[in-house]
């Protein structure tokens, strides 16, 4: 019982926090806004929209989903490295709950941040000429709460190793760009040469970009439930790995 | 009476430095417990052990009846840590980090309210709930992490250097604070300090703990009283002549130091007269009991004594000056 309401706790803290940082929640919509409105309307220009299946800044939309949520998910995971240095996490860690709650806690709090951006950015798309159905709209929540409770995980693994935010800033860069940039957020898949799609097939995000994007506007490279599957593995997985770091992490 | 706590050789190293080097010692329910010593002796590290935040390096030791190291969970249920750096979390206002408190140690969501109303009257936060912890002054957020502590109503109470950094005005409430819970609830508390003021006002019993190990462990008034007398000072202008200071019986101990002579003195009120006789003129005299840095100065030979610090302004008050050469 009390591991419940201290998974509950660490959730309601995150929640406080991030309601009363709202700036964290608008800076984190500027960038997806400038991909779209500037890089797709630039880039989209001299694109031939054949090549993509349709309007380049439609076609890059899903992935810029997948991307505010790969970058504010990740570096969620900083936190866990503030609240080391601000002592925060010794009152957590003396407190009467397992690691594994305390883990579960903060992959809630990051992914109710998370949910709540996607929601945002959703909400703005129709503005992009994106139409949802119930279904879709239900669906595109779907993976991105799987996606984003993978990726948080990540963050908090290595922020669980981290002494600095510094140190994970630059651990953090070097793990995000790669997954953001061959994720095909921001090109089709079937034309790449053989070394990029290697690259790009084992990239756990690529799937999360395809399912949404088939799931928003019906354009995919697998099977959607293909897609589900692999980053339900990638999600249990890190979930997996987070605990174990957590259960290790000293102060 | 049951012991709260046992520690049985209770070892800690960090790499080739021993913070705490087999230290054994119980302490009795209900007891106010202190630890003495300077920064760096291993009291934190000796309560991090205790609160299972740090694992042993070798040893045992029992809190609440329950094995440090495989009841980690029963342990931490027993405990309440007040921490030597504040750990609320300053976005949060003080209601809510003692409401999340009080979450994470699974307190009744039916008491919750009420318990937090009472902690919070307990320390005089009540008005200053809804304000965040960012916006408290040192001494609040400091009350805030105590009432924190008390929240779950631990059986047993670490303190960490509770009054660190705290105006003397505030300090004395936070001993009273202490007192009162002790008194009235009966909770066993642990206090590291390295006020020597702090432990002796405090504490039913200490421990002077130096370089990880435990020099003594005993009541105050017992350790002011192995020191062997009160303490008499005396500045000559030149160099001191002790010869026939030293022929007095009453006097166990002399000691100089360039121009002052220091004496432990077997009853002084009665023998200052005779001292100054035998001593001829001197600039100044002060002579005053034992205070708890004598007692440390006896079992580990040096002074405790951080730099700039007012520690030991409330024994200053208590020293009686005499100047010889007064003309009042």
């Amino acid at each position: 019982m009390s591991e419940a309401s201290g998974i509950y706790a660490l959730w309601y803290r995150e929640f406080k926090v991030f309601t009363r940082e709202r700036s964290r929640v608008v800076s984190s919509l500027i960038t997806p806004l400038m991909w779209l409105v500037i890089f797709g309307t630039g880039l989209g220009s001299i694109l031939n929209g054949a090549a993509v299946g349709g309007d380049y800044q439609t076609f890059i939309y899903p992935g810029i989903i997948a991307m505010t949520v790969l970058f504010s998910s990740l570096f969620f995971g900083v936190y866990i490295v503030w609240d080391k240095k601000i002592d925060f996490l010794k009152e957590v860690l003396v407190a009467p709950i397992s690691r594994t709650s305390i883990f579960f806690g903060k992959v809630l709090g990051g992914t109710t941040d998370g949910m709540i951006q996607v929601v945002i950015l959703m909400v703005l798309g129709t503005f992009f000429g994106i139409h949802y159905t119930i279904l879709s709209f239900m669906a595109t929540l779907v993976f991105a709460f799987i996606l984003i409770i993978g990726i948080v995980s990540i963050g908090l693994t290595i922020g669980s190793y981290m002494s600095s935010p510094e140190g994970f800033s630059l651990i953090g860069g070097f793990v995000i760009f790669p997954l953001f940039f061959l994720s095909g957020a921001l090109f089709p898949l079937k034309s790449l040469p053989a070394w990029l799609y290697t690259f790009v097939s084992i990239n756990p995000v690529t799937y999360a970009v395809d399912g949404l994007r088939g799931i928003i506007i019906g354009i995919h490279q697998f099977s959607i439930m293909y897609d589900l599957s692999i980053i339900l593995l990638f999600a249990f997985i890190m979930i997996v790995i987070g605990t174990y770091s957590f259960k290790r992490m000293k102060l | 009476m049951a012991d709260a706590i046992e520690a049985k050789e209770l070892t800690k190293k960090f790499g080739n430095l021993t913070a705490v080097n087999k230290i054994s010692f119980k302490i009795r329910e209900g007891e106010i417990f202190g630890l003495l010593g300077p920064n760096g002796a291993g009291k934190t590290t000796t309560l991090s052990m205790f609160a299972t935040l740090v694992h042993p390096t070798s040893g045992e030791a029992y809190v609440g009846g329950h094995s440090i190291i495989h009841e980690q969970g029963a342990v931490r249920k027993s405990i309440g840590f007040v921490f030597q750096d504040p750990s609320s979390d300053d976005t949060l206002s003080g209601r809510e980090n003692l409401y999340l408190h009080a979450l994470l140690y699974g307190v009744n969501l039916t008491d919750i309210n009420s318990k937090i109303d009472s902690v919070l009257s307990l320390v005089d936060l009540k008005d200053k709930q809804r304000v965040l912890v960012k916006n408290y002054s040192g001494g609040m957020r400091r009350r805030l992490e105590l009432a924190r502590g008390l929240l779950h109503e631990p059986k047993i109470l670490f303190l960490d250097e509770p009054t660190l950094g705290l105006d003397p005005q505030t300090r004395e409430h936070m001993w009273e604070y202490i007192k009162e819970l002790s008194s009235k609830k009966g909770v066993t508390i642990i206090v590291t300090t390295h006020y020597m003021e702090e432990a002796e006002q405090l504490c039913d019993r200490i421990a002077i703990i130096d370089h990880g190990e435990i020099k003594v462990l005993d009541t105050p008034a017992n350790l002011r009283r192995n020191v062997g007398g009160d303490i008499v000072t005396l500045r000559f202008s030149g160099k001191p002549n002790v010869a026939k200071l030293k022929k007095l019986k009453f006097i166990r101990k002399t000691e100089i130091k360039g121009s002052t002579v220091r004496l432990t003195v077997y009853n002084s009120a009665v023998h200052l007269q005779d001292i100054l006789k035998a001593a001829g003129k001197v600039e100044a005299v002060e002579s005053r009991s034992p205070t708890m840095n004598d007692v440390f100065l006896h079992y580990t030979g040096k002074e405790i004594r951080e730099s700039g610090d007012e520690a030991e302004g409330g024994a200053m008050e208590r020293i009686m000056h005499y100047r010889a050469n007064s003309h009042r």
